[in-house]
């Protein structure tokens, strides 16, 4: 057991704490096809963990691999010290690990307030028969969740579109609903898929921001998956490598930079 | 005001009173479609089984009695009870939760990711299934179902509006068990509507009928509200069941109650709960009046059997989405 490593302090005055998931040696295939070759790595408490690689890499596959879509032929998932059994995503869901997706999936009908909202479900325990019978107590724990949710709400600065079906927002403002929901659950782990794919340089920069943020004020653990490595490279604390679905480089940003393999992959490398 | 112009007010009342047992077999469709996009063709049967299976309760019948007598050589037909109405309403609602639970753990469970098509021709499967169950279970004679509902026109009413017209006007007739079919309707609309708009579950299931894996990754658990929606169309199914087969009698045809909801639904989208409710509205006055105007004066009468299916075959072509469904766009 790896799991007790020496708390440090980053250079902002951030604590990361202990290894919050730990993936061993996780093998995917789909068919014939490897899609994550044998690779481990971990996410401390408190850190912004990005994963970076070319298209097809297989970073999207490791995510679905975090949340529970996929489930590894091998290897072996460890969350707050615990393996992990094979899990359906709603059951990862509720052991606090939230999600956003690449191509969004909001709930385009509903308003921004209910998608947000439904990022609370796992936070409501009153039963569907104690709903009808005990109808002061339901109230009572939806106006709890309002209120984490209003704030959630005011933190990301969509307060105007409140009532909005997301349906009619700009594709933008939609990637902050979804960061929205996925806070709503207070998650332990938040994963981010391509958070800033598709966005203009303002709104990457206010995605950025909002991504620091949440780290700092809610102290949320974050892995992310990001193309664009100015911005990896800024707002993360460590960065896993991926290419081909192997893992080419794991350490901070600095580390990675200089590392011979990944510039490879990136750059290319000439056959003789 | 004129005798005429009175009983057009009639025929509309009446209509409506019809559309809202239309209304009521579309929601159950509706139900069932937004969340899981199974087009559920035994929606009908499940209407005969629920109204079946509480006849059954309340006579005290002893489930699968000609089986059971066929294999043991007995001779037992019935408990020689007799179970309150409101306690086999509950009790019929436990089987119809029960049913649920089986077509989502044996049917579609296994379905997941299939076509629309592959799903509706399940639904078909089960539709003959259950009809086979409802026959086996309860026997399949005529029964008639008597929980107490009132019968025939009310005479308050008929009282009531007499002095509205002159002499050749006696009042409307209005049946009183579609007055009570209304109410019940009514409130169980309001119920769901309140169901899906301010509960945990409620608010699930919409999240359910919206984006699947966005539902998933908030938790929530497909097949749970599966069962739900599917317990929540049993529900429907029952007092469809119970306000038909006490209008005429409990057998086979009440599963034919589900071919008058296509129309409905072709109507008012097959999305959309309140397009359901107007839909069955809209078919319901639609045909009366039709039959009142047209109908019987010029083309000899009996039109309410076709009407809904032309106004249906209009709206395809003018409307294919319904008044309320979603407007398909595929983006190229």
């Amino acid at each position: 057991m790896k799991d007790t490593v020496e708390p440090y302090v980053t250079a902002d005055g951030r604590t990361i704490g202990n290894i919050l998931m730990d993936m061993r040696n996780i093998t995917l295939r789909f068919g014939g096809v490897e899609a994550i070759k044998n690779i481990s790595f971990d996410i401390r408490e408190g850190e912004i963990r990005a994963i970076i690689g070319p298209n097809g890499a297989g970073k999207s596959s490791m995510l679905n691999v975090i949340s529970g879509f996929y489930n590894p032929q091998e290897g072996e998932v460890w969350f707050r010290g615990e393996k992990r059994p094979p899990m359906k995503p709603f059951q990862v869901a509720r052991q606090g690990i939230a999600r956003t997706f690449q191509n969004i999936a909001l709930f385009e009908g509903m308003s921004v307030l209910d998608n947000v909202m439904t990022g609370r479900l796992t936070h409501m325990k009153t039963g569907l028969l104690a709903q009808a019978v005990w109808y002061g107590r339901a109230a009572k724990e939806e106006t709890q969740n309002r209120e984490v949710v209003e704030r959630i709400i005011d933190f990301l600065e969509i307060q105007a579109i409140r009532k909005t079906p997301v349906g009619r927002l700009p594709y933008g403002l939609k990637k902050r609903v979804e960061l929205a929901r996925a806070l709503a659950a207070e998650p332990k782990l938040l994963l981010l898929d391509e958070p800033m794919a598709g966005m203009n340089v303002e709104e990457k920069e206010d995605m950025s921001r909002f991504i620091l943020d949440v780290n700092d004020e809610f102290g949320t653990t974050i892995a992310l998956i990001e193309h664009d490595m100015g911005v990896v490279m800024d707002i993360s604390d460590r960065v896993v490598v991926m290419d081909y679905g192997r893992k080419i480089g794991d350490g901070t940003p600095d580390e990675v930079r200089n590392n011979q393999e990944v510039i490879d992959a990136y750059l290319g490398v000439a056959h003789d | 005001m004129s005798a005429d112009f009175l009983y057009g007010i009639e025929v509309i009342i009446n209509g409506l009173m019809a559309g809202v047992l239309y209304a009521l077999v579309a929601l159950g469709f509706v139900l069932i479609f937004k969340a899981s996009g199974i087009f559920n063709y035994a929606q009908g049967v499940m209407a005969l089984f629920a109204a079946l299976t509480l006849v059954g309760i309340m006579e005290g019948q002893v489930p699968f009695s000609h089986l059971i007598n066929a294999i043991l050589g007995t001779e037992i037909h019935d408990f020689g009870w007799e179970v309150p109405a409101l306690l086999a309403i509950l009790l019929t609602l436990i089987v119809m939760v029960g049913f649920a639970w089986a077509v989502q753990q044996f049917v579609f469970r296994h379905l997941v990711g299939q076509e629309p098509i592959i799903l509706f021709m399940a639904t078909i499967g089960l539709a003959y299934f259950l009809e086979g169950v409802g026959d086996l279970m309860w026997g399949s004679d005529i029964k008639t179902l008597a929980i107490g509902l009132p019968q025939g026109g009310s005479i308050w009413v008929e009282e009531f509006t007499s002095g509205l017209g002159g002499d050749g006007f006696y009042g409307f007739f209005i049946d009183k068990l579609d007055m009570v079919a209304t109410i019940v309707a009514a409130v169980l609309v309001i119920g769901l509507i309140v169901f899906a708009q301010y509960t945990k579950q409620g608010r699930a299931m919409r999240a359910v009928a919206d984006d699947h894996q966005a539902a998933l990754s908030v938790g929530i658990s497909l097949n749970f509200i599966w069962v739900l929606v599917w317990s929540l169309a049993g529900l429907v199914a029952l007092v469809a069941g119970v306000m038909w087969g006490a209008k005429s009698g409990v057998q086979f045809s009440l599963s034919l109650i589900a071919l008058k909801a296509l129309p409905v639904l072709m109507l008012g989208g097959f999305t959309s709960i309140p397009g359901a409710i107007v839909g069955g509205l809209v078919i319901g006055v639609g045909e009366k009046l039709f039959e009142y105007t047209i109908g019987a004066p010029f083309l000899g009468g009996a039109t309410e059997n076709w009407f809904a299916y032309m106004l249906a075959l209009i709206f395809l072509v003018f409307r294919p989405q319904g008044l309320f469904g979603e407007k398909m766009i595929e983006r190229v």
